[in-house]
């Protein structure tokens, strides 16, 4: 198979090396070394694309990551798909299967192009506002047609069998691009002894290096190269990163960096090796080395594929042996498009014209292009195509700058390829990603990046241009990096380069046509999201002067490209419509990502079951074993319930319900945050911390506790311990333990550090197997040498020993109103002690239960479960907890003064109380709205909710608790909830004690 | 001598075998370049108390026979016991399990004053990382700076474990140990090998 | 992601390591049974928002568990400075807007 475009020698790709790749059904070849892009264009491959709105065929246009067209689809395989792909940063491989994103059936033959024509007119500037003001309901119409015709391409369905990682790293000094400034500021740097970490996202280091004919130390410019890369290399200290972009500058420099480990080896990556790389550098200075991007000129039918930036031109040239056409026409405003002339007359075809905006450019390469003869029109410029799938002539004609418009006679030059090139934009994407705007320099037509803490731009990105000035510019930010970060700057040589002598470049953007602006042929200024200087122009005229506001109008900048090459020029175009300079006319804010990321890099690791942390007790194996159904209380894994066959969970809830109120029942209540609190202040702090009194709790006893926020809302609740004058064990809910021990360091540091005691988490220290129900005591009895005796042993105390041969601690109390005992020992030993209990399990008739059958007991006896009925907005006497509360402490505790607040003491707040459904087999929907009359016209005035229900299979009837408005006051009152299936369910308002009203069972 | 309420939880009856966390899990993983293991079984003691107060320096440094490290992040062991710091006013003390309430008791004897022991034993387990590629598997957990320029050995740091907690310690040249929470110790163990 | 200066550790972490705990030098008022409503309402609820200098708690959560004062610039993110509890900031609104 032939490549049109391949020259017969040069370039760095290897020509021993052929690969075979598939482009929209299509099979080419191209060589190793090659990107996509550059493979096409070798195979003439014009047509890559159909634009966004109007559906024109589009080329490459670019070499790198500001390429706007070549965005396509990859993947041979369902499970490879990757989106997104352009195709200019795309390494070749074989087997590379690869289809345009948009166009349909194919991007010759466009059906869409047909609705794109009518679509086009129907997607004025500004057309998202205006079209989806109304209906709202349309937008999703709208918004499947736009996808479609966008090309965003698509996920895979299937699952990604790749695996991604990520790295944390950490250096004196992170240098972003590896041209010529990155090299000279990483060697200094690394020579000065910093640890450095140099990337780049082409797939070889270098830059502009690669395609340039200028000499180093009179050599060509790769010997320096390698000598560089290989010096950099042999530093321990030194990490090299090609393939890699830094795709997002955060705070503190913080960056990320995504390392495309091998997405230039296959569709998946080879065995035991990640797809990418995600690296998470905390860097102590940053050097932007980024470079510049060449700005293509706005001129009439510029999107025909046919038209390049110049610099692409002398890359594919020069890296890739590539030459894209055979007449070239150059359009430049300054001496950049020479070059291309001159890189393209030198491959061996013919240039057809250097169109020079400038009257009089006389540098160095204008020099070298008349020594090759080569034909120049000064003074004028080519402001039309002539072409629709392929350019086929450039337009040309004298003009006037001053007045904007052409002069003279337009003529016809033939040509298969028009290069164009308007100047330098610094690439200062990242620059402004942590918010710093950036600023414009009139000298060079262009914004480099403000100044911000830690950052150093350097070279092409800070506005430096020649060679040996970036070289030299290089040099300076190295030495400031190193001493930034406590090095001694070390002497580093740069390679002698000549000073040539370049013509003043033309700030130039946008060239007039024969016709106004409005009128004349489409002018595109992005061609990703099809912007026209025309709907810029638009959108001034209806009254958009922000720069922020023109881009929303147009959507331009909006694309996968972030308009990398078009905003300056949208800008500029805005700027002379409005009459203002582009600073005035302000820029704009570029966001992380600089290129599109694929998600498998962002989640690295952290997915499936290392997505997030599962927390799992001590006694976890054994309810595995048993057939639990888990439930998930914060990053805890706890047993739901313990099914039995094909048991309903119904059914084992209500069996383990009534085990536990007949006979005996087994919590794994491990998850329980447990705080140790010592000091001799102890007492004191829990005071001010719980809502009641702790002065007289005596060793060998333990307390309820109810803690507030300052706001008077009840924050948690839990058991506290007195094991010694000033020891005491705090209980929590499971979800708040973190929280409550933060809580109590934030009063302690903060407030009153002059108490002194100290606060340990032992939650994960203690296992607690909770078992509960009448027969509890005579099963604990046959492995304890406590003594259980009623009298000896009360309701709320606790009792050391050895349960199984285990020292423990047992706490006599309870939450479900049954005589119970919580057994603590160390984790270790749990399941010893677990399974010790359950070789009397037909004695007794153990049960183990999970947290639904915790919640329905604790419910029906009426105890809450902070979180669930209380909402950050439920105060202790809301929920009717005033023997909980000691108004008479000396210490104003917190959340004390806030229930004197008007509003915390209004009367009819929402309140805790219990309701009985009228109809037994009615359980009431959790989260149900109360009302006071059920045919009030909606919007109903909703007075509560119910907060906890369940079905009791002790009382054989549903019950519920709820929050209702001046609720204490209602008992006996019939409220009712209305459902969204029209039932409307009726109970009456009871206290919250279902069962056992006096607790007489938890006493015996 | 506070008047915290201590017992040896270790005492256990003879047939009574203790679960490390990760007991379901192998207790080693090696890859090329990478050894994983558990050390299962230490005892954990944490220490609060006044680093300026030198009577409470010198009881440490008598029950333990350890100086306490006073400057942050650093990590003093002889034989038997090591001390870490973990903040101006919090230390963890790991030693053998059977003697953990040898050094408890011994802690209370020599201190006196503001100052606590809790022995958390059964909320940790260790992990080393041993190999040449170690370094490799901590730059893919933890974001701490472990690049040996950073990291030095006798370093001790708490910090963070993909999303758990860590005590990240360097006892010397060829080995780290990571002190992980009982309930998080399936999870990192996991995430380990995952990386490995 | 900040890197924040821990001054009790002694060296700049990960903000994944911190709690962010809102505005520092918040006092309660010393007799809260004896405030009047407006007081406590201000205490409970009354936060600064500035755009520039402000002063924030933060909690070395992941570390040693210490809290702190952090003096950040809320457009910047810049941290100005960190220190310990008890103490005043060196760097203020006040003191940004007087001539260097």
């Amino acid at each position: 198979m032939t490549q049109p475009n391949r020259l017969a020698q040069g370039g760095r790709v290897n020509r021993d090396r052929p690969l075979s790749f598939v482009f929209n059904g299509e099979t080419y070849q191209g060589y190793e070394g090659d990107t996509l892009a550059s493979a096409l264009l070798a195979n003439a491959v014009s047509v890559v694309n159909r634009s966004f709105k109007y559906a024109r065929p589009r080329g490459i246009v670019a070499a790198g990551a500001e390429e706007p067209n070549a965005v396509v689809q990859l993947g041979a395989s369902e499970a490879a798909q990757t989106p997104n792909v352009r195709a200019t940063q795309q390494a070749l491989y074989d087997g590379l299967v690869a289809s345009s994103t948009n166009g349909w059936p194919n991007v010759q033959r466009d059906v869409m192009g047909l609705f794109g024509k009518v679509a086009g007119k129907m997607m004025p500037p500004g057309f998202y506002n205006k079209t989806f003001m109304a209906p709202a309901s349309m937008w999703m119409t709208y918004e499947k047609l736009i996808r479609k015709a966008a090309g965003l391409g698509r996920s895979p369905r299937e699952q990604d069998p790749d695996r991604y990682e990520h790295f944390h790293r950490h250096c004196d000094v992170l240098v972003i691009g590896a041209g010529p400034a990155g090299l000279v500021a990483a060697s200094v740097a690394a020579n000065s002894g910093a640890r450095v970490i140099l990337c780049d996202e082409q797939e070889q280091m270098g830059g502009c290096l690669l395609s340039t004919t200028e000499t180093l130390n009179g050599k060509p410019a790769n010997q320096w190269l390698s000598e560089t890369l290989d010096h950099l290399a042999a530093n321990p200290d030194v990490l090299l990163l090609p393939r890699t972009t830094a795709n997002g500058y955060h705070d503190h420099n913080f960056v990320t960096l995504h390392e495309r480990v091998a997405e230039h080896l296959g569709d998946t990556a080879p065995e035991g090796m990640a797809r990418s790389r995600m690296h998470q550098v905390r860097a102590k200075r940053v050097v932007l080395s980024t470079g510049s991007h060449e700005r293509p000129l706005v001129y009439a039918n510029n999107d025909v594929p046919g038209n390049f930036v110049s610099g692409a031109i002398s890359s594919y040239i020069h890296r890739y042996g590539v030459v894209p056409g055979n007449q070239l026409v150059v359009m430049t405003a300054n001496d950049q498009g020479y070059r291309c002339a001159i890189d393209w007359y030198d491959a061996g075809r013919n240039v057809v014209a250097i169109v020079d905006a400038r009257p009089d450019a006389d540098g160095h390469w204008v020099k070298q292009a008349e020594e090759r003869g080569l034909r120049i029109l000064k003074g004028q410029v080519v402001f039309d195509t002539k072409g629709t799938k392929a350019v086929q002539g450039a337009w040309v004609s004298a003009w006037n700058a001053e007045r904007f418009a052409l002069t003279g006679e337009a003529q016809l030059l033939e040509c298969d390829a028009i290069a164009s090139s308007g100047g330098f934009s610094p690439v200062v994407h990242l620059a402004a990603h942590t918010g710093a705007r950036p600023v414009w320099r009139d000298d060079i037509q262009g914004f480099v990046p403000a100044a911000v803490k830690g950052q150093l731009p350097t070279g092409g990105c800070n506005g430096v241009y020649p060679l040996h000035q970036v070289l030299a510019d290089a040099l300076d930010t190295g030495i400031t990096a190193a001493l930034d970060c406590g090095y001694e700057a070390s002497r580093f040589i740069l390679p002698e380069v000549d000073d040539l002598v370049e013509s003043a470049p033309l700030a130039l953007f946008e060239i007039p046509h024969t016709k106004a602006t409005m009128r004349a042929p489409y002018q595109f200024v992005d061609l990703q999201n099809d912007v026209t200087a025309a709907a810029i122009e638009l959108a001034t005229r209806e009254g958009f002067e922000s720069i922020e506001h023109v881009k929303r109008y147009t959507a331009m900048g909006f694309g996968t490209d972030q308009g990398k090459l078009g905003n300056i020029n949208g800008m500029a175009i805005t700027a002379r419509r409005l009459g203002q300079t582009i600073p005035e006319t302000g820029t704009t804010v570029f966001r992380p990502n600089y290129t599109p990321v694929p998600f498998g890099a962002i989640a690295g690791p952290h997915r499936r079951e290392l997505f997030d942390p599962k927390r799992y007790t001590a006694l976890h194996s054994w309810h595995e074993q048993r057939g639990a159904t888990f439930e998930d209380v914060g990053l805890w894994k706890r047993p739901w319930y313990y099914p039995i066959g094909n048991e309903s969970m119904h059914d084992a809830v209500s069996r383990e319900c009534l085990a536990v109120r007949n006979k005996v029942g087994i919590l794994d209540a491990s998850t329980l945050g447990k705080i140790d609190i010592q000091g001799k202040d102890a007492r004191e702090f829990l005071g001010r911390v719980y809502t009641n009194k702790w002065e007289k709790l005596g060793i060998g006893k333990a307390r309820y506790g109810l803690m507030c926020k300052d706001d008077g809302m009840v924050t948690d609740d839990g058991v506290t311990t007195c094991l010694g004058d000033q020891h005491f064990l705090m209980t929590t809910t499971t979800g708040g333990a973190a929280a409550i021990l933060e809580w109590l360091e934030l009063w302690h540091q903060t407030e009153w550090p002059e108490l002194e005691v100290y606060f340990n988490s032992v939650t994960d220290h203690w296992a607690t197997i909770t078992i509960t129900g009448p027969n509890s005591r005579a099963l604990l009895r046959e492995i304890t040498d406590i003594d259980l005796d009623r009298d000896k042993f009360k309701f709320m105390e606790w009792r050391q020993g050895t349960v199984a041969g285990v020292p423990a601690r047992v706490y006599r109390i309870s939450f479900t109103g049954e005589l119970s005992y919580e057994i603590n020992v160390q984790a270790d030993f749990a399941m010893h002690v677990w399974q010790t209990l359950f070789e009397y399990e037909n004695k007794y008739g153990l049960t183990p239960y999970g947290t639904e059958t915790m919640h329905v007991l604790r419910a029906e006896k009426g105890f809450i479960i902070v979180g669930q009925d209380t909402d950050g907005s439920v105060t202790p006497e809301d929920l009717g907890m005033q023997w909980c509360i000691g108004y008479d402490k000396p210490f104003s505790w917190i959340g004390k003064r806030a229930l004197s607040r008007p509003d915390t003491s209004r009367r009819d707040r929402k309140q805790l109380v219990g309701l009985k459904p009228l109809k037994d087999d009615v359980v009431l929907e959790e989260g149900a709205q109360i009302v006071l009359d059920p045919n009030q016209p909606i919007p109903m005035r909703m007075v509560g909710h119910v907060t906890s229900s369940y079905f009791s299979p002790t009382l054989n009837h549903g019950f519920a608790l709820a929050l209702l408005m001046d609720g204490h006051n209602r008992m006996g009152e019939i409220v009712f909830m209305p459902m969204p299936d029209g039932q409307v369910h009726e109970a009456e308002v009871v206290g919250t004690v279902f069962y056992d009203s006096k607790g007489d069972r938890q006493n015996v | 001598m506070s008047d915290a309420a201590i017992f040896d939880q270790q005492a256990v009856a003879d047939k009574v075998t203790g679960q490390s966390p990760l007991h379901h899990l192998s207790s080693s993983h090696k890859t090329e370049g990478v050894v994983l293991e558990e050390v299962p079984s230490l005892g954990y003691l944490t220490l609060r108390g006044d680093a300026n107060d030198e009577a409470f320096r010198a009881g440490v440094h008598k029950a333990l026979g350890l100086e306490l490290p006073v400057q942050p992040m650093t990590l003093l062991q002889s034989d038997t016991v090591s001390i870490q710091w973990l903040s101006p006013d919090e230390w963890m003390i790991v030693c053998p399990g059977a003697r953990c309430f040898e050094f408890e008791s011994a802690l209370h004897e020599q201190l006196s004053g503001h100052y606590a022991v809790v022995n958390v034993s059964g909320g940790y387990t260790m992990l080393t990382l041993s190999g040449d590629r170690a370094l490799d598997v901590l730059y893919q957990s933890t974001a701490y700076d472990v690049h040996p320029r950073h990291f030095g050995t006798g370093k001790a740091v708490a910090t963070t474990l993909a999303k758990a907690t860590v005590f990240l310690r360097r006892p010397d040249d060829g080995k780290w140990e990571l002190i992980v929470r009982r309930s998080f110790a399936d999870y990192c163990w996991r995430w380990l090998v995952g990386v490995c | 992601m900040f890197l924040i200066y821990c001054p009790y550790c002694g060296e700049e972490r990960e903000e994944s390591e911190f709690h962010a705990k809102g505005q520092a030098h918040l006092a309660r008022p010393a007799d809260p049974d004896n405030s009047s409503d407006e007081e406590w309402g201000h205490y409970l609820f009354f936060r600064e928002n500035p755009r520039g200098i402000h002063h924030e708690l933060w909690v070395h959560a992941a570390g040693c568990r210490k809290f702190f004062n952090v003096t950040r610039h809320t457009v910047s993110y810049e941290i100005l400075e960190t220190y310990p509890i008890g103490e005043q900031p060196r760097v203020t609104a006040n003191q940004m807007e007087k001539p260097a």
